[in-house]
């Protein structure tokens, strides 16, 4: 009986995890920064080469931090619908220019609209190292004390935001 | 004597084309200018660097832009004068434990730790069952098999 049935139930086994590993993204890491305040940093911000930006600027209320440049083709497709939340979803969105030339990435926001509050402008990405920064476009979410609560690493589309974003800010909203 | 040539030919150029790959993974790590005294230290990090853009090289091998923004990075530290734990500690508190090829034993990690152990263990206990089964189940041959095996080997 055990001759029949072991073999079966090591392959079922075996399929199950091969089966769920089928679906599952293996360029997303889980950051270690969730449930840590945002890194410091001091940089200028991308419209005013003289303008300070610091963490402190970020912090405040429940904000997204949204990673990006236009060299990052994903970037151009999730834009309208940073435009879109910015717009309608009340939620201050703040920039992180990562690895970008300034006159580009100010043309860029006149071409396709700007979502952002601000946005810091980090050319030699070492800011962005500090964020756990792999693939531009990350999104982070920030609860009212500055603390990461989430990370998107890839396009923010409305879906995305209605199933990952949405919860995570009720929970917040709610003080857990 | 063509087919010679051309395989001489074929040789050559699969020859070059394994010494340029060979050559561009030796280049990437090297780009970056290092004082002799870190070269060591230096390379042997890098190994135990995973890089998250193309997740099956090393930070050394990795020709990504965030590869060699970690490896100015790692060299900045080591210039520093920073430990080499302290370098290691200072990727995974960014990326997390997923970029030490060298994970550390955790609850999460334990399974990765144990795992090859319990198999083998695993492997051990069913190979002793199935020998013991087997020589339990060789009673020897009969007297009757033992006269045929005589009349066969005489047969000739």
């Amino acid at each position: 009986m055990i001759r029949a049935i072991l073999p079966i139930a090591i392959f079922s086994v075996l399929a199950g995890f091969l089966y769920v590993g089928l679906y599952k993204d293996p360029s997303l890491v889980p950051s270690p920064l969730i449930g840590k305040p945002i890194p410091s940093f001091q940089l200028s911000t991308l419209k005013d080469a003289d303008a300070i930006i610091t963490q402190e600027n970020f912090k405040g209320e429940i904000a997204l931090i949204n990673v990006w440049g236009t060299w990052c083709v994903a970037c151009k497709q999730e834009h309208a619908a940073l435009v879109y939340i910015a717009d309608k979803k009340n939620i201050p969105i703040y920039g992180l220019n990562y690895k970008d030339d300034r006159e580009m990435a100010k043309q860029w926001l006149v071409d396709y609209g700007d979502p952002y509050v601000m946005s810091a402008f980090d050319a030699s990405g070492r800011i962005a190292i500090d964020f756990g920064v792999y693939g531009a476009p990350e999104t982070f979410l920030i609860d009212d004390k500055g603390i990461i609560r989430h990370k998107l690493v890839g396009i923010m589309t409305a879906d995305v935001w209605e199933q990952q974003f949405v919860p995570k800010i009720k929970l917040i909203q709610q003080g857990q | 004597m063509q087919m010679n040539v051309l395989s001489q030919q074929f040789a050559k150029v699969l020859l070059s084309v394994l010494l340029v790959m060979f050559m561009s993974v030796q280049l990437s790590a090297q780009l970056i200018e290092i004082k002799p005294e870190y070269q060591q230290r230096y390379h042997a990090i890098l190994e135990e660097l995973r890089c998250l853009v193309c997740q099956n090289q090393t930070l050394a091998d990795s020709s990504s832009e965030l590869a060699t923004d970690l490896r100015v990075e790692v060299k900045n530290m080591l210039e520093d004068g920073r430990a080499d734990q302290e370098i290691l500690d200072f990727m995974s508190a960014r990326y997390g434990d997923f970029v030490l090829y060298n994970p550390p034993v955790k609850s999460h990690t334990l399974f990765l730790w144990l795992g090859p152990f319990v198999f083998m263990l695993i492997g051990v206990i069913a190979a002793l069952i199935i020998v013991s089964k087997r020589s339990k189940s060789e009673q020897g041959i009969t007297d009757e098999q033992q006269q045929r095996v005589k009349e066969l080997l005489n047969k000739k």
